[in-house]
């Protein structure tokens, strides 16, 4: 699936800043920065890592900026960066 | 025959059976300088550098601060730096609290200027870099009433306190207000500076308004000071509402509170003649607002609230709500001109307010008392001091001094700050032990201890939502996940003292 650069989310507390483009490589990488990396920190990556994969995105390099969103949240970020980089509405389908 | 003259043989003979001298009547000198110049020339009037140097501060000493400024305070960074220059090491630094402003002290610990640290509390960069290792030594954590009998026994021995004064006169007559028109700061009560000004070896005024004599009334008296120093400004007072204390707009705490003053109106306690104390969280302080809507509909007027007072306990004294208000520390600057105008607004020392051996402390007779929490666990304790990232971030303050001895003891807290549960197994630090606390109130639901079943029983007639404890615990774990431990490492960095003085807990460092 051809990725733009994209971006969704904010700075907020409670909320994440997701920032999704493509990469040269396969897999997905996550780099993650959060106030809460030292309890959630692989639990954040993984739940970034499923919500792409569920829509089809295998290659892709993800910086994300966590201020102690809940998985929800994350998911929900993520899948709108994910809809602005792939031009695909998933919630339209 | 008996004139004086006469009398002078037995005089002598009972100089001499007293052990005394005969009195000397050419010795006697009368001063005719005006009082108002002979003032000016009092010999407690000194600079900081002289002050430090006549108090006989040396190298290993204990050193005292208040900390009523909080955000504001400019008296801890302004002596400490003076210290340095004048090449004192090896200082123990004993404040009643510190804060974000005292990131300097880092510096100062670097150097081996001071190499310990007493306090109720940490904040900001400073305490991040103590969590991470800082100092060799631990730092002692007490609550207020605890640091208040440490000082009155001489577990804490302050050798020389430096004590910051919105007005002095030349001879130490102090308070934490003014009322001059040269007024440059206002603190409030000086309630944590009492103990020091009474107990410390030496005690140093720092004042930014040197008012002539007499100070009256008076908060510190002439009697426990030393030295007076005038300086340019002790402390920016519109940060003293910064920090913990703010009103708060946030619908969850808003929700919070409306919970807190039900359970209060429905606990038993809500009677004519109650007392009560709210801590520095949003919630906790918004809580009296929608309580003071229930005391003017049933009619029911307290006979004090007590600790630190706010703008909203002054608006219930003002219109007759709550009869005194018992002031340790003015948490904004509408308290603190309160204290200044209202008669019934006293102020009192950090031992008359929460001493645990002092029988007559106001924590004995407060019926109710509302906290904040940083976290609390399925065993009803709870943490005000260390993060859940492991990092000091608060101040135990007067929190397990008043949940002890209050008759009810409401922590009021959310279940979830972001994604930091706020109801876990273990608290990260204990601070107040359970069997002081009563009821946890969240949004998700009311904990009552079983120790208490009777209000448990009485907050289930009102109608309340009534949880078990580990019901909040294991909802926050469904909506946040499990967290992972911590990375503590082997180091001691501080160890919280219980009020009694025995060892409650110690607090690891945390890996950078």
């Amino acid at each position: 699936m051809k990725l733009n650069n994209a971006i969704a989310g904010t700075l907020e507390s409670g909320d994440i800043l997701v920032e999704l483009s493509p990469s040269d490589t396969p897999g997905l990488t996550v780099n993650l920065e959060s106030s809460v990396a030292y309890q959630f920190g692989d639990q954040i990556r993984n739940v970034i890592r499923e919500t792409l994969e569920e829509l089809g995105i295998n290659d892709a390099i993800v910086d994300a900026t966590d201020k102690g969103a809940l998985d929800c949240t994350i998911r929900a970020r993520v899948t709108a960066a994910a809809v602005r980089a792939t031009g695909k509405d998933v919630w339209a389908d | 025959m008996n004139s004086y003259n006469d009398r002078k043989s037995q005089i002598e003979a009972q100089a001499i059976r007293l052990g005394k001298t005969v009195y000397n009547d050419s010795k006697a000198v009368k001063n005719p300088t005006p009082r108002l110049e002979l003032q000016k020339e009092s010999s407690k009037l000194a600079t900081l550098e002289d002050a430090i140097r006549k108090s006989g501060l040396s190298d290993g000493m204990t050193i005292s601060f208040h900390h009523h400024f909080r955000g504001g305070d400019k008296v801890v960074n302004m002596v400490v730096d003076k210290l340095a220059e004048m090449g004192f090491k090896n200082l123990h630094l004993a404040a009643s609290s510190l804060s974000d402003v005292h990131a300097p002290l880092i510096e100062h610990i670097r150097n081996g200027v001071i190499t310990k640290i007493s306090t109720s509390g940490l904040r900001g960069e400073l305490a991040k870099e103590i969590s991470h290792g800082l100092m060799d030594e631990p730092v002692i954590f007490r609550s207020h009433g605890g640091r208040g009998s440490a000082i009155a026994n001489g577990d804490l021995h302050i050798d020389v306190a430096f004590l910051g004064a919105p007005s002095s006169d030349p001879l130490g007559n102090a308070t934490g207000y003014s009322r001059s028109e040269n007024a440059k700061s206002i603190c409030g009560s000086l309630g944590y500076a009492l103990p020091d000004a009474r107990y410390a070896d030496k005690v140093v005024i720092i004042t930014d308004d040197l008012v002539p004599y007499p100070n009256t009334p008076n908060s510190i008296s002439e009697r426990d000071v030393d030295f007076v120093v005038e300086a340019e400004s002790v402390g920016d007072s519109s940060k003293i509402s910064s920090g913990a204390i703010r009103d708060t707009k946030n619908p969850r705490d808003i929700l919070l509170a409306r919970q807190a003053a039900k359970v209060i109106e429905n606990s038993g306690y809500f009677k004519p003649g109650f007392s009560i104390q709210t801590g520095s969280g949003g919630a906790s302080l918004a809580a009296v607002k929608y309580l003071r809507d229930s005391m003017v509909k049933n009619n029911i007027v307290a006979d004090f609230a007590l600790g630190g007072i706010t703008a909203h306990m002054v608006k219930l004294h003002e219109e007759g709500l709550i009869k005194r208000l018992i002031d340790v520390q003015s948490f904004d600057k509408v308290a603190a001109e309160s204290l200044r105008r209202n008669p019934m607004h006293k102020e009192v020392s950090a031992n008359e307010y929460a001493s645990a051996d002092e029988p007559g402390s106001a924590v004995h007779y407060l019926d109710i008392v509302i906290l904040s929490a940083l976290e609390t666990d399925v065993n009803f304790n709870v943490n005000v001091l260390v993060g859940s990232d492991g990092i000091i971030r608060g101040a135990i303050g007067g929190h397990p001094d008043t949940a002890a001895d209050s008759a009810l003891s409401i922590i009021v807290c959310p279940l979830l700050r972001g994604r930091i549960p706020c109801v876990v197994d273990e608290v990260t630090t204990l601070i107040t032990p359970g069997s002081s606390v009563d009821v946890i109130v969240t949004e998700y639901g009311i904990a009552v201890n079983p120790r208490r079943p009777e209000i448990k029983e009485r907050l289930e007639a009102a109608g309340l939502n009534i949880v078990d404890i580990t019901w909040l615990r294991d909802k926050a774990r469904s909506i946040i996940g499990e967290a992972s431990a911590l990375p503590f490492g082997n180091k001691t960095v501080g160890v919280v003292m219980n009020r009694d003085g025995s060892v409650l807990d110690v607090i690891k460092n945390i890996e950078s």
